[in-house]
C-alpha cells in the first residue's frame, strides 16, 4: 500500500527476497558517513568552515591518548546502559527509562560510599566499591522493575512509564542531594560531600580518568555476547521478540521475558550510574548524567542490538559528546551540537535500515542495463 | 446488487465493461480475451520463476493455474498483480496492452486478488480492514452493511464490527474474499480458496464463483485440488518447474492426467492398512468447558474425547466453532482447565504448561506455521528449539548449535524439505516445505500423543501425501494420533474414527467406515443429537460463528 511521489526518481526501492545481512551491518556505516556530511552542511550553514568543524568535532577528541582515554571513559556508561537496552528491545520490551534508572544506581551507589566514607572505615575501599556497585545495580533495577511491575499488574504502556520514571528519578536525586544526602559543611551546596580517594573506583592506567568499570564494561559485552547468542535464556527473550505466539507455543513465559529483560536492563542501567558517580564525579551531584541512558538507545540500535556492535555505538555516542564540548569551546556553536548530531545519526540510521528490506534499483536509461 | 463505493470506477474502461452484460458463461469470442499473458519470463538471483509463460483468460472464464508449491504460480499471479515486475513478455488486457507497475494499477484495471497469506490488520476490525482499500470517505454503517449482504450473497458470512485477532484461518479469507468481491472486479485471482471451507461451504463458493462468472467477471483460480478444478473450471494451465505444461480442458482429464501434467507422475497410492485395535488410553479429555478467553472467542462446552495408541482420530469442523481453542489447552498455552479436564498418559495435565505436556510425551503442530510453529525471522536451526529445549540441545543453560545443526539438517534430509540448509531463515520456505519440516520437528520428539492441526492447509499434493504417510507411520508406531482439520477429505483419508466440533461443543465419536460426508456436514451444523437438542441452530448461523 506504499505510495510513491510521482517524482521521476533514477532509482526506486525494490523488496529483497531475503533482508540484507550485509546491509544490516553496513547501515549503521552509511548512516555515520551520512551523518558527518549532514553535519557539514550544518556547520557551513552556522558560518563554520566545514571541514574545521569536522576536524574539531570529530579528531580533536583522539588527538591524544589522555583524550582517547577520556573517549573510553565516556563510552563506558553508554554501552552499560545500551548492553540492557539491547536485551530489552530484542524482547520487544521498549525501556525507554535507562536514565532513570542509571541515576536510581548512582543514588544508591553514593548512598553506600557515603556511609561507609565516615573517617573510621569498617571495610577496606575495594569491599565498599563492590558493595556500591551491587548497589547500583540493585538500584536500577529496581527502578525498572516499577515499569515491569505496573506493565505486569496494570498492562501499563513501557514505553510512558520507563520514560516517566526517568523524571521522578530526577526529582528523587534533587531531594537527596538536598536532603539525606547533602554534604553538611558544604554551604549548603546541593552536593554531597567528596568521597575521599580509597573510595574511587581505581584508574587503569596512571594519570588517567580511565578507570577500572571500562573493563568491567569489556567483560560486560563479552557476556552479553554469550547470553544472546549461545545461552538459552537469551533465545527464549529472542523468540518472544520476534513472535509472541511461537514464544506461546514453546512455552517461554511473556512475564517472565518481561521481568527478565527490564531487570537486566535496570541492573546494567545501575551499575553504570554507580561507576558514574564512583568514578569521574566521585561526589553525588545534582545531575550524574549528560543524557547517557538516552543516548544509549541510538548506541543499541547503532550497534544492531549486539553486545560487541554496542562497544562501537558506545564509541561513536562518546566521540559526539567530546566532539560537541569541543565544537563549544573552539567554534562557540550551542551545546545543542551534540544532540543535533545524536538525533542525526538515529534518524539517519533508522532511514538506512529500509535498505535492509529494499534495495535500490536503478531506473535510469543508463543503468538499466547493468 | 451492491452499492460500490469503490473508488476505482472512474476510468471509461471500467465503466463501459460494467454496463455490457456477459452475453453467456461460456468464453465468447466477439470480446477479446480478458487477459493476455505472452512470453512473461521473471528469473531470480537462485530460480528461473516464470519461463515463456503464455495464458489467455477468456470474459468470465474461470481458468485454473494448477501446479506444485514452486511452479511459479504465484509470481505469475503476482506479475499479473502488479506486485513483480516480469523480466520479459506482454500483458494484454480487454485486448490493450498494458503496463501494470503496481497493484493500485491493477486494481484500477479491476483485477482483484485473494492471497493464500492474508494482509489483514489484527487489532482492525472486518470492516475497518475493507475500509483501507477504499476512498478515504467510506461511510462505515453503509460498508458493514455491503458487507453482511455481501456475505449472505455469496454465501460467506461475516460480522463487520469483530476485531481479526479473533477470527480463524477460515474466517479471516472470507473477510479477503468479501474485500476482494466489494470492488466488482473484471478478474478475480484466488489462491487456494478453498484450503479451509466445508464440502458443503466449498460448493456455496462455486455456487458463487460461478454467479460471479456469469456476470462476466473471469476467475483465475489457483489450486491443486484436482477434484475441484475439474468441477468447476472452464479451462486449466497447468505449470511446472515455471515453464507451461499444458493447456486443457480439466473436464476433459482425470485426476491421474491431471497430476501427471502437474507432477510429471501420478502420486503414490497409500496402500490402506487394516484397522487394528487401539492400544491403552493415552489422551483423554473430560468434560473441558473454558469460558471464552475475550468476547469473540468460542466457549467450550463439556468436550470429551478419548485417544488411544496406535489409532488416528479426526476432529472436523468449520474454523471459529472452538478449534483454537481446544488446541490451546491441549497445548498448554491456555491452563485455565481444571488439572482433571485434560489426561496425559493418566497424569492429570489441564494446568500444565506446554512443556510439562513435552516431557511427558506429547507432541503439537499448530495451525499457523509462520508466528506460531516457527518463528519467520530465525533460522530452522534456531526454529528446532521451540521444542527442542533439553538434553542434547541445551546443556546447563546453554543452547548446544552442534546438536541443533545436526537435528535440523537430519529432518531436511529424512521429511525431503527444500530448503537451502539449517541455516534457512523459516520464512523463506514456501508453505509446504516448513509445513514438512515442523512436522518433521516434532515426530522426531518420538511423542506418544500426537496432535496436529490442518496438517496440509495450503500445502501441495506431494507434500500432503508425505506428510500423511509420516502421520500414518507414527500411528503404526504405537502413537496416539489427534488431527483437527477443516479438510474432510484429509480426515476421511487418514483417521480411524472421526468427531465433529461445532458451537464449541464435540460430537460423539463415529469411525470412519460409518461416517459419510453428509453425514459429518450435518453434524458441522452441531445436529448430532439424535432428539434434536441442537436443531435448533441454523447452519448459516454457524457458519458466521
Amino acid at each position: 500500500m506504499r505510495k510513491l511521489p510521482h517524482v521521476a526518481l533514477p532509482f526506486r526501492l525494490e523488496l529483497r527476497a531475503v533482508p540484507s545481512r550485509n546491509m544490516a551491518y553496513f547501515s549503521p556505516v552509511l548512516a555515520l558517513a551520512l551523518t558527518l556530511f549532514f553535519g557539514a552542511l550544518l556547520f557551513l550553514a552556522l558560518g563554520k568552515n566545514p571541514l574545521t568543524g569536522l576536524q574539531v568535532f570529530l579528531l580533536e577528541p583522539i588527538r591524544s591518548w589522555a583524550a582517547i582515554s577520556e573517549l573510553l571513559l565516556k563510552t563506558t556508561p553508554l554501552v552499560l546502559c545500551a548492553l540492557g537496552l539491547s536485551i530489552c528491545y530484542r524482547a520487544n520490551v521498549w525501556n525507554i527509562g535507562a536514565e532513570g534508572q542509571l541515576i536510581a544506581g548512582g543514588i544508591a551507589a553514593g548512598s553506600v560510599i557515603l556511609m561507609f566514607d565516615n573517617g573510621s572505615p569498617v571495610l577496606p575501599g575495594g569491599m565498599v566499591l563492590v558493595l556500591a556497585s551491587l548497589a547500583g545495580v540493585l538500584g536500577g533495577a529496581l527502578w525498572a522493575g516499577i515499569t515491569a511491575l505496573l506493565r505486569d499488574r496494570f498492562n501499563a504502556n513501557e514505553i510512558l512509564v520507563s520514560l516517566m520514571l526517568t523524571y521522578i528519578a530526577q526529582l528523587l536525586l534533587m531531594y537527596m542531594v538536598n536532603g539525606p544526602l547533602k554534604d553538611p559543611h558544604g554551604m549548603n551546596f546541593p552536593q554531597s560531600r567528596v568521597f575521599s580517594p580509597e573510595f574511587l573506583l581505581p584508574p587503569l592506567f596512571a594519570g588517567s580518568r580511565l578507570h577500572i568499570g571500562f573493563a568491567v564494561m569489556l567483560i560486560a559485552s563479552a557476556v552479553m555476547t554469550v547470553f544472546v547468542y549461545r545461552s538459552f535464556a537469551g533465545y527464549r527473550l529472542t523468540v518472544g521478540g520476534l513472535a509472541p505466539l511461537a514464544a506461546r507455543y514453546a512455552g517461554f513465559s511473556s512475564r517472565r521475558a518481561l521481568w527478565t529483560s527490564l531487570l537486566i536492563s535496570g541492573g546494567f542501567a545501575g551499575i553504570a550510574g554507580a561507576f558514574e558517580v564512583t568514578g569521574p564525579i566521585g561526589q553525588v551531584l545534582p545531575s550524574i548524567s549528560p543524557g547517557y541512558g538516552f543516548a544509549a538507545i541510538i548506541v543499541a540500535f547503532v550497534g544492531r542490538l549486539n553486545p560487541i556492535g554496542t562497544i562501537f555505538g558506545g564509541l561513536i555516542l562518546s566521540l559526539f559528546y567530546l566532539g560537541g564540548e569541543m565544537a563549544q569551546s573552539r567554534l562557540g556553536l550551542p551545546s545543542a551540537i551534540t544532540g543535533l548530531f545524536q538525533g542525526m545519526l538515529l534518524f539517519l540510521l533508522l532511514a538506512c535500515d529500509t535498505l535492509i528490506n529494499y534495495r535500490l534499483r536503478w531506473t535510469s536509461p543508463a543503468h538499466a542495463q547493468s | 446488487m451492491l452499492h460500490c463505493t469503490a473508488p476505482n470506477l472512474e476510468t471509461p474502461l471500467i465503466r463501459k465493461a460494467i454496463v455490457t452484460p456477459a452475453k453467456s458463461d461460456t468464453p465468447d469470442m466477439p470480446f477479446p480475451p480478458r487477459l493476455e499473458l505472452s512470453g512473461i519470463c521473471k528469473s531470480y538471483p537462485a530460480v528461473v520463476a516464470n519461463d515463456n509463460v503464455s495464458l489467455t483468460v477468456a470474459r468470465g472464464e474461470i481458468h485454473a493455474v494448477l501446479g506444485e508449491n514452486g511452479a511459479g504460480k504465484s509470481t505469475l499471479m503476482k506479475i499479473i498483480f502488479g506486485a513483480v515486475k516480469p523480466d520479459a513478455g506482454t500483458v494484454r488486457w480487454n485486448g490493450a496492452d498494458v503496463h501494470v507497475a503496481n497493484p493500485q494499477d491493477a486494481r484500477k484495471l479491476g483485477i482483484a486478488m485473494v492471497f493464500q497469506h492474508f494482509s489483514l490488520f489484527d487489532t482492525l476490525t472486518v470492516a475497518e480492514n475493507i475500509a483501507l482499500g477504499l476512498a478515504a470517505d467510506v461511510n462505515m454503517a453503509e460498508l458493514a452493511e455491503q458487507i453482511r449482504q455481501t456475505g449472505k450473497n455469496y454465501g460467506l458470512e461475516l460480522e463487520p464490527h469483530r476485531h481479526v485477532h479473533t477470527l480463524s484461518v477460515g474466517e479471516r479469507q472470507r473477510v479477503e474474499i468479501v474485500r476482494a468481491l466489494l470492488t466488482k472486479p473484471q478478474l478475480l485471482i484466488l489462491d487456494e480458496p478453498t484450503s479451509v471451507l466445508t464440502p458443503q461451504a466449498v460448493q456455496k463458493l462455486f455456487v458463487t464463483l460461478r454467479q460471479i462468472s456469469a456476470e462476466g467477471c473471469s476467475i483465475l483460480y489457483i489450486s491443486h485440488k484436482l477434484d475441484e478444478i475439474r468441477e468447476l473450471c472452464h479451462s486449466a494451465t497447468v505449470m511446472r518447474g515455471g515453464k507451461v505444461t499444458g493447456h486443457c480442458d480439466p473436464a476433459q482429464e482425470t485426476a491421474a492426467s491431471l497430476s501427471r501434467l502437474m507432477i510429471g507422475a501420478e502420486p503414490e497410492q497409500e496402500e490402506e492398512t487394516e484397522p487394528h485395535a487401539p492400544g491403552e488410553l493415552r489422551l483423554q479429555i473430560k468434560h473441558l468447558s473454558l469460558p471464552r478467553a475475550h468476547a469473540f472467542a468460542t466457549p467450550l462446552d463439556g468436550i470429551t474425547l478419548d485417544l488411544c495408541s496406535g489409532e488416528i482420530v479426526g476432529i472436523a469442523g468449520v474454523s471459529g466453532n472452538g478449534q483454537q481453542e481446544l488446541l490451546a489447552a491441549l497445548s498448554g498455552e491456555d491452563r485455565r482447565a481444571k488439572p482433571a479436564m485434560i489426561t496425559l498418559k493418566g497424569k492429570p495435565v489441564g494446568h500444565l504448561g506446554p512443556n510439562a505436556r513435552r516431557a511427558l510425551g506429547q507432541s503439537l503442530v499448530p495451525e499457523e506455521r509462520l508466528g506460531r510453529g516457527a518463528v519467520p525471522e530465525m533460522s530452522l536451526t534456531d526454529n528446532m528449539l521451540l521444542s527442542h529445549q533439553r538434553a542434547p540441545f541445551v546443556v546447563n543453560g546453554m543452547i548446544q548449535f552442534k546438536h541443533a545443526i545436526q537435528a535440523a539438517a537430519d529432518i531436511i534430509s529424512r521429511f525431503r524439505v527444500k530448503a537451502s540448509g539449517p541455516a534457512a531463515l523459516a520464512k523463506s520456505l514456501s508453505g509446504g516445505n516448513l509445513q514438512k519440516f515442523i512436522v518433521g520437528r516434532e515426530i522426531v520428539r518420538k511423542p506418544d500423543v500426537f496432535v496436529v492441526a490442518q496438517p496440509t492447509w495450503g500445502v501441495d499434493v506431494g507434500a500432503a501425501a508425505q506428510i500423511h504417510h509420516e502421520i500414518r507411520l507414527l500411528k503404526e508406531a504405537g502413537c496416539a494420533v489427534l488431527v483437527i482439520s477443516e479438510e474432510l477429505d484429509e480426515l476421511f483419508h487418514l483417521c480411524d474414527r472421526l468427531h465433529v466440533i461445532a458451537k464449541g461443543r464435540l460430537s460423539p465419536s463415529i469411525s470412519n467406515q460409518e461416517a459419510t460426508r453428509e453425514q459429518i456436514g450435518l453434524w458441522m451444523s452441531g445436529l448430532w443429537d439424535k432428539d434434536g437438542n441442537a436443531a435448533g441452530v441454523a447452519t448459516g448461523e454457524l457458519a458466521s460463528a
